[in-house]
């Protein structure tokens, strides 16, 4: 399979009073075209950072980011993003929120009726074609997600890049959305970039899971190939040998050579979590 | 508890949709009681202390001396009302009898010019706020988009306002007479110089709370929305059209609230100060005018000033629940 992307050789430093913070040290990886990767590390590894990169929402001290034999230098709509709090504008209504999208992407090549009947057909692929006319206020977590995806989805992206699009749900919403996803996924053959803190969703989603050592300085650790056959359902798997084995080698990952040793009173831990989660924000 | 109510359902359905009519209306009371004790309590004192307090002028007005002034204020309103449709009807009949004398005769029209009323005060006032608060939204929120989006431009002009700020319209006062003395001279004038000072000394004081909220709204917009803006190239002018002015707008609209109260304050004082026409320039005449019933008429100014105050507040509250997203930001 040829190269679509091409991270190439990323460092990635960020100023701070102290002198420059080296948060990301030579990350390389090529994703070819229709893959789905996942990318898996603890709290402040720089996950974010390597999606940013991508994104184009920062630019990288050194190596680059190349998409299709042309370098990336600012964001775009052929790397649509789906962020971790589904950012949907909140005074617009789900149809409204994917329109603006559709409308700076589609606005010269398709017509009025046309762009409607690619935003309807976008959100039905989420099965948001009932609330179209909601708000973002007046919808679950889960749904916003939805409109979220689908309106990453419908900028027609060459990668689609999710910041742990699924982190804020609940359980069982989560396993929902990571169905629907695998369905749109077997449909529309997107490539993917998805970050996650859970190893279930890396092994039931990816082709490959690239996994990677903590900060400062984080780069990948190593890339596990996910051949699993596709359709996959989550019920079946639960018994399979082979995901069994692929979930163990991502624990061990990140619990045996990647450990990170966190304070163990209850008040520092949660302390700790809400930093990173401020931090994971502002990235 | 809930079997009884179950009973009653099935036997009297009437007085079910009665006890339901009683229920609002006593949840209603409970809301207006409050209210109506603490008005009555202040009443109260108001005319308890009044009675205590001998002026030179008489004694202090008390509510029902007021409320008195309230129908004497209005009856001299009519009055002035009668004798300007009364001044023009005799100026018709005047020029339409020497017209009719004279063919080539241009009738010429002069305008009335009675004292104002009270009426026309609270008119003159109204129209000063709220040109003076327009105008200044006009040049704020621009302005204020632009420093909020530029770190540079906010750096430019953030000590300006800071320094201008904490200002006294008043003290501007002097400064706005003489340069509109100087600066608007024309033959035939379409507003009045006074109307102008009074409505720039407003702006001047409007200006600021409204130049800040507006930074500070389009500043603190959440990045993440910057970001879906950034990935899909929004042009600048979509950008703030789209995304800027609607995420700023809670933000916006608390400036404009804080700027137009300020406004109705400073007003009133500006044209006591500078007499120029208006609510303010009432209450100073009264006061110069020094009768028996001056007080009763300043305390009648003072209540509608206040009202008009609280009218203009809801005003805008209203304004702001109708163009805000965020229904959760709004408070009283």
């Amino acid at each position: 399979m040829s190269t679509l992307l091409d991270i190439s050789h990323i460092d990635m430093e960020f100023p701070t009073p102290k002198g420059s913070f080296t948060a990301l040290q030579d990350v390389s990886l090529k994703i070819a075209k229709g893959e789905f990767v996942s990318l898996i590390g603890h709290s402040g590894c720089g996950k974010s950072t390597v999606l940013n990169v991508v994104a184009g929402l920062y630019q990288a001290t050194r190596g680059g980011v190349i998409l299709n034999g042309r370098e990336v230098s600012e964001p775009g709509p052929e790397r649509a993003v789906v962020f971790q709090n589904h950012s949907l504008l909140p005074w617009l209504t789900a149809y409204e929120n994917v329109e603006l999208a559709v409308k700076q992407v589609f606005g010269k090549s398709k017509s009025k009726p046309e762009m409607k009947e690619w935003i309807e057909h976008n959100l039905k692929l989420v099965h948001m074609d009932h609330a179209m006319h909601k708000r973002p206020d007046e919808i679950s977590g889960g749904m916003k997600q939805r409109v979220g995806i689908a309106r990453a989805l419908a900028m027609q992206p060459e990668v689609l890049l999710m910041d742990e699009p699924f982190g804020a749900l609940d359980a069982l919403t989560r396993a929902h959305m990571q169905d629907s996803l695998m369905e749109i996924q077997a449909e529309l053959n997107n490539t993917v970039i998805m970050i996650t803190h859970d190893v279930d969703e890396a092994v039931l989603l990816s082709d490959r899971i690239v996994m990677m050592t903590n900060g400062p300085a984080a780069t990948i650790g190593e890339i596990l190939d996910v051949k699993l056959e596709r359709p996959r359902d989550r019920l079946a798997l639960a018994e399979d040998a082979e995901y069994t084995h692929l979930r163990s080698q991502v624990l061990k990952f990140l619990y045996e050579k990647q450990r990170k040793i966190e304070p163990l009173s209850p008040g520092a831990a949660a302390s700790k979590k809400s930093d990173t989660a401020r931090k994971a924000s502002a990235a | 508890m809930s079997t009884t109510t179950s009973m009653n359902e099935q036997m009297e359905p009437k007085v079910l949709w009665l006890d339901r009519l009683l229920a609002v209306a006593s949840s209603v009371g409970k809301r207006l009681a409050m209210p109506v004790v603490g008005f009555a309590a202040f009443l109260l004192l108001w005319s308890v202390a009044a009675q205590n307090i001998d002026t030179s002028l008489g004694k202090f007005p008390g509510p029902q001396a007021v409320w008195q002034q309230f129908g004497a204020l209005h009856a001299e309103h009519n009055r002035s009302r009668e004798k300007e449709a009364a001044f023009y009807e005799r100026q018709e009949k005047r020029n339409a009898a020497r017209a009719a004398e004279d063919p080539d005769y241009v009738p010429k029209i002069r305008a009335y010019t009675g004292k104002e009323t009270f009426v026309d005060q609270i008119g003159t006032s109204l129209v000063t706020v709220m040109s003076g608060f327009f105008l200044a939204a006009l040049m704020a929120i621009p302005l204020g988009i632009a420093i909020g989006l530029s770190r540079t431009l906010n750096d430019a002009v953030n000590p300006i306002v800071q320094l201008f700020k904490p200002v006294s319209p008043l003290a501007w006062l002097p400064l706005v007479t003489m340069v509109v003395s100087a600066l608007y001279v024309t033959p035939d004038p379409i507003v009045a110089k006074s109307f102008l000072v009074s409505m720039i000394t407003v702006t001047l004081c409007c200006i600021w709370p409204m130049v800040i909220n507006t930074s500070v709204g389009v500043a603190s917009i959440d990045k993440d929305l910057v970001n879906v803006s950034r990935v899909l190239r929004l042009p600048a002018l979509t950008h703030v059209k789209k995304i800027v002015l609607p995420a700023s707008v809670p933000m916006i609209f608390t400036g404009m609230r804080l700027s137009l109260g300020v406004a109705w304050m400073v007003l009133i004082a500006a044209e006591m100060l500078a007499q120029n026409p208006g609510l303010g320039k009432f209450v100073w005449d009264e006061f110069q005018n020094g009768s028996s019933d001056s007080l009763g008429r300043i305390m009648a100014a003072v209540l509608v000033i206040g009202f008009i105050g609280f009218l203009l507040d809801r005003g805008m509250l209203l304004i702001q629940r109708w163009v805000s997203w965020d229904k959760s930001n709004i408070a009283n």
